[in-house]
């Protein structure tokens, strides 16, 4: 993929969050607070439990289908940071050999299931994190990280990275194109351009801070960032916040897989 | 109630790394008075609008702005009254979204979210841009950007505009809109631009500005058709001027 195409993929996770469902709607302090609970609570089952960690795809599973996102397009977000859980946990099943039997006759080390177990943890706290900006936008989560009280300097760092991100990507792609129009297919021309390209991006950087800071100060930036808007709790926010508690803390406290299991043998 | 002059006397101006940017400055613009500053890159234009608004201070020399002598304790006064609106939208434009980035101003200055909304209405309206409040930045076009930038200093009403090259990023129809919104715009208003047939159209006065001096200041409809001082500016008659 060209960087061009990269590009206009990351613009398309906030086009996402323009849509009008039910989960667009909700509060987007709910949306957090619920997700951070969702994102607790799952990590927080010790290391070597799989079984318990299923029902939790219940919640991403709701939001993706309710809020109408895509799940090719999730999934592919998650497999391009895989990588870091999978190198995390792949050793596990040599550091860790103690064997224990699955089913009779099949023995496999320990290390395995903590490997599966972080998968699945991996799997459930990223794929919720995105769907969280795809459906409240990167700014709704900073409006109500600033509304429950975090303090006003990490939110506008957080709105800066958002906005200049572009920026800075659109920059780079205007340089790369130029370098590619003149360098006749003697594709990158080597490390030594490269490394010029990425000075020159960082000055540019540079003067455009000044520059974004002059403006900031000439429209009355005194080292805090207003206050954000104001949203409105209704019963709908209040609902889906106890549902969800609800089924967090029975997934929780309850083995509702073993549960669900022993009720579907008990059918047959 | 404060008249909305701004007054430059031997103003100089180096950057850090010893670029002399203004040489002895001196200019008087008077309540009401719209001003067109012209010059080829690099005179100055850019350094001098800084200095409307104290993101730089003079070296040496004073700027008056109202009845405000401009010193690091009176910036922040200054910069209520003066609204500056910069090349490059994309610095202007620095929160995720229109609506908020307009509403930044009047939030600063500490008014209710009512009365915040109804500002940013009334902005957005002014540059026919209501459509675009919910919009992040990065989705505009160069032309929306621009707009959108007008309206985000608009927003609190300025007495004083400063704006440098307005109408670059503007299609024709859009930058005749522009046009009509700042003929409208009655407080003393400065523009530097390279586009000499807005400032004709804008500007009864004009400063043209060599190495950081002023080397005319006059009507502009004389400064404009001078052909000889004009070209020794990198700068050549207004397309409106060439036919006759």
């Amino acid at each position: 993929m060209t960087f061009d195409e990269e590009y206009y993929n990351i613009g398309y996770l906030d086009r996402l969050s323009y849509q009008d469902t039910f989960v667009h709607n909700l509060d987007p302090r709910v949306k957090l607070i619920t997700t951070m609970l969702f994102l607790f609570a799952v990590v927080s089952f010790p290391k070597y439990e799989i079984v318990a960690l299923f029902p939790f795809f219940l919640f991403p599973v709701l939001l993706l289908t309710i809020g109408e996102i895509p799940l090719l397009f999730i999934l592919k977000k998650v497999a391009l940071v895989s990588p870091f859980a999978v190198f995390i946990g792949i050793f596990n099943p040599l550091l860790d050999p103690v064997q224990v039997t699955v089913l009779p006759g099949l023995t496999l080390s320990a290390g395995w299931f903590s490997f599966c177990s972080i998968l699945l943890k991996f799997l459930l706290t990223v794929s919720t994190a995105l769907l969280l900006i795809a459906t409240t936008s990167f700014p709704g989560v900073c409006h109500a990280l600033r509304q429950i009280g975090v303090p006003s300097l990490f939110v506008s760092q957080l709105l800066f990275l958002y906005r200049y991100l572009f920026v800075l990507a659109e920059e780079s792609m205007r340089i790369i194109r130029a370098r590619d129009m003149r360098s006749y297919g003697r594709r990158g021309t080597g490390v030594k351009v490269f490394v010029r390209i990425v000075g020159m991006l960082f000055l540019r950087t540079i003067e455009r801070a000044e520059r974004v800071y002059y403006a900031m100060l000439s429209r009355g930036f005194q080292g805090d960032m207003p206050a954000l808007r104001n949203f409105r709790i209704t019963a709908a926010d209040l609902a889906f916040t106890a549902s969800v508690m609800g089924c967090l803390y029975l997934f929780r406290f309850y083995p509702v897989s073993e549960k669900l299991g022993l009720f579907a043998q008990g059918l047959f | 109630m404060s008249h909305h002059i701004i007054d430059f006397k031997n103003v100089f101006f180096h950057y850090p790394d010893g670029t002399e940017a203004l040489r002895d400055i001196s200019f008087r613009i008077t309540h009401g008075e719209s001003v067109g500053i012209i010059g080829a890159n690099g005179s100055g234009k850019s350094t001098l609008l800084l200095h409307m608004n104290g993101c730089l201070m003079p070296s040496s020399g004073t700027v008056n702005i109202g009845d405000l002598y401009l010193t690091k304790k009176t910036r922040q006064e200054i910069r209520r009254s003066v609204g500056v609106i910069f090349q490059n939208p994309d610095d202007q434009l620095f929160m995720p979204t229109v609506y908020d980035d307009v509403a930044f101003c009047p939030r600063n200055l500490g008014l209710d979210e009512d009365a915040v909304r109804q500002r940013v209405h009334d902005a957005l309206s002014l540059v026919n841009g209501l459509e675009l409040q919910d919009k992040p930045p990065h989705h505009l076009s160069g032309g929306q950007k621009s707009s959108v930038a007008i309206a985000s200093v608009m927003a609190v009403e300025p007495d004083i505009l400063a704006m440098d090259e307005p109408a670059a990023n503007l299609d024709p129809k859009s930058r005749r809109l522009l046009i009509n919104m700042l003929k409208t715009f009655h407080h003393s208003k400065i523009i530097a631009s390279h586009d000499l047939d807005l400032i004709l159209d804008v500007c009864r006065r004009c400063i043209v500005i060599k190495d950081g001096t002023v080397v005319a200041d006059g009507p502009s409809t004389e400064i404009l058709s001078n052909r000889a001082l004009l070209e020794e500016n990198n700068l050549e008659l207004p397309l409106s001027l060439q036919r006759s």
